[in-house]
């Protein structure tokens, strides 16, 4: 495995009178796709949020590049280099497309070349500029939202559910980008659900239970074992295809 | 998984209702206006009481626009929003009083000086008032509704006194600047030129607001953050900043509407704050929490609604701001410009 970007070591986190995350322990490796899968209510939307500062750990280490992030805020987590897309996309109704992908490019003004790519990879985004984020579709919604975390070169990406409630064509551009943005040389931590695209998308893959991580290693090793996808996930991986 | 398809994709086009339903807002004003001429007998008395609602409007605006911010960026309720109003006046006011030679000066030019050097003096002095009260009173109590009420009102009640330490517990009479005296005639109608200047300067910051909200990075940032801060924050700003800076504007912008209340009413009490936060609040309520056009709208229609009311059935004018509350809540129980929470 190659040198980890982000460790998490024996993470705890508390929402009010839950222990949600109850020792979680992860890598993730740099410049590959990690997914992070299990059932739902497992605690997955929960590291991500943890990682970025939105919930605080209460026990435990979070590292990005060796150094520790624990207790930064979520600002300073973000100007690090890590986009995150949350499982709600977090669009911006009431602002155009433009204005959603002006404010994401927290260094200054978006680079007119990285837009232009931007545009080939999600073409409706180009269509609809001027128009209110609020009145695109839920796939569109879903394309500003991952292209707002890529308008600026991140070294890590933390993705939750990217092709949720999505249309097969649609999730075939979601991880055609992916693919693009792990070719450009980012880390990628991804929340999923849909076992067929975290078996094509995915280089390593974490599966949790339960607040801890019960099984890590390579996806496709999984991906082969279907006893063992049973066992750590419940899924019936002929009925999921 | 195969490859996507070009994309073609087509903007349907909304039903006419959809499409003119976020625009009915902003045609209450001039609705009203036309109810008004209407309503009221005599032409010029009507244009008289519309300068007059569009003044006090304005006004009200300009005092309850970093209010409704506030709220929507980080759902403070601010029950002492009304210090500032009445901080701004005595300070502007006091000013005014020292730079009477100028005031008194048949001189537009000197007249306009002293009235710019009061408002800088009220808007600085609010504006650090407000940074010490965000400090202080504001940010211990984030996230809890109920501690931000009693701890604001507590730091409400702080100031009033202080300002009665300070300049006693009189009321304190002025006259306005020589030029803002009288009136001007239009189609037999006397406007007050005070009046005239102060739907001239809120009409100006109303729209240098809405520039800056529309076309700055800050503005992005504060409209973003309205809905949805932790998503701001996700992308790398630091949005405690920006609400301070939010909470001092606020603050400032009251100060300024505490002067310019204090010349309208030609009388300022260290409680005048307190008194006009019930017609902020209505105005906040029914523009819709953290929308500064809303706060526009509704700031016109209250000033509008209390001067013909006030006018047509006075016994009623208590009441009317009330009822135009009830009415809209019930036809958009968000507020007429209701800002998308994702919270």
């Amino acid at each position: 495995m190659s040198d980890p970007i982000l460790t998490l070591a024996g993470v705890h986190t508390n929402i009010a009178q839950y222990h949600i995350l109850q020792g979680v322990d992860l890598v993730v490796p740099r410049a590959q796709v990690t997914m992070l899968l299990g059932r739902n209510g497992v605690g997955k939307t929960t590291t991500l949020r943890t990682v970025m500062g939105h919930w605080r750990a209460s026990g435990g280490t979070i590292t990005l590049d060796g150094m520790d992030i624990t207790q930064l805020p979520t600002s300073a987590i973000a100007r690090m280099g890590v986009g995150y897309v949350p499982e709600n996309m977090g669009i911006f109704s009431d602002l155009t497309v433009e204005e959603n992908m002006v404010l994401a490019a927290c260094r200054g003004k978006p680079d007119p070349a990285r837009l232009d790519w931007l545009f080939t990879v999600f073409p409706p985004l180009k269509t609809f500029w001027r128009g209110q984020a609020g009145t695109l579709s839920g796939g569109q919604k879903q394309m500003l939202s991952i292209a707002r975390a890529m308008i600026e070169e991140r070294r890590l990406y933390l993705i939750d559910e990217p092709t949720k409630g999505l249309a097969p064509a649609i999730i075939a551009t979601m991880a055609r980008a992916l693919r693009e943005l792990k070719d450009q040389g980012s880390s990628l931590l991804l929340v999923e659900q849909n076992f067929a695209v975290a078996r094509a998308l995915g280089d390593a893959a974490v599966v949790m239970d339960d607040g801890r991580v019960i099984w890590a290693g390579e996806m496709a090793e999984l991906a082969r074992d279907a006893g063992l996808q049973e066992r750590l996930m419940g899924l019936n991986v002929q009925a999921e295809g | 998984m195969t490859h996507a398809p070009e994309h073609a994709p087509r903007m349907a086009q909304a039903a006419l209702r959809d499409r003119l339903a976020p625009l009915i807002p902003f045609a209450l004003v001039p609705l009203l206006v036309v109810a008004g001429l209407i309503a009221i007998p005599s032409t010029s008395s009507w244009l008289t009481l519309t300068v007059s609602g569009l003044a006090m409007g304005m006004m009200i605006f300009i005092m309850a626009s970093g209010m409704t911010l506030v709220f929507g960026l980080m759902d403070v309720i601010n029950f002492g929003h009304g210090v500032f109003i009445s901080v701004g006046a005595f300070i502007g006011i006091t000013v005014l009083l020292m730079l009477g030679h100028m005031t008194q000066a048949p001189s537009l030019l000197l007249n306009l000086t002293a009235m710019l050097v009061a408002v800088i003096a009220a808007m600085l002095a609010t504006g650090a008032l407000g940074w010490a009260f965000e400090r202080v009173i504001v940010k211990p109590v984030y996230g809890a509704h109920l501690k931000q009420i009693l701890v604001t009102m507590g730091g409400l009640i702080v100031v009033e006194q202080l300002i009665i330490v300070l300049w006693g517990p009189e009321e304190i009479f002025l006259t306005r600047p020589e030029a803002l005296k009288g009136a001007v005639t239009f189609w037999g109608a006397a406007v007050e030129k005070y009046r005239l200047v102060a739907v001239g300067l809120g009409l100006v910051l109303f729209l240098a607001m809405r520039h800056v909200l529309r076309h700055t990075k800050v503005g992005l940032i504060v409209r973003a953050g309205v809905e949805n801060g932790e998503m701001v924050e996700a992308l790398g700003y630091r949005l405690r900043l920006v609400f301070v800076g939010v909470f001092i504007a606020g603050s400032a912008l009251a100060g300024l509407g505490g002067v310019l209340w204090g010349l309208y009413q030609e009388v300022i009490t260290a409680h005048m704050g307190q008194q006009i936060m019930v017609l902020i609040f209505i105005v906040v309520i029914i523009g819709g929490l953290g929308s500064v056009e809303g706060c526009f709208i509704g700031a016109l229609l209250v000033g509008l609604m209390q001067n013909y009311v006030a006018f047509l059935e006075p016994k009623l004018a208590l009441i009317s701001n009330i009822g135009l509350m009830v009415a809209i809540l019930m036809w958009r129980p968000q507020g007429m410009i209701p800002v998308v929470k994702a919270k």
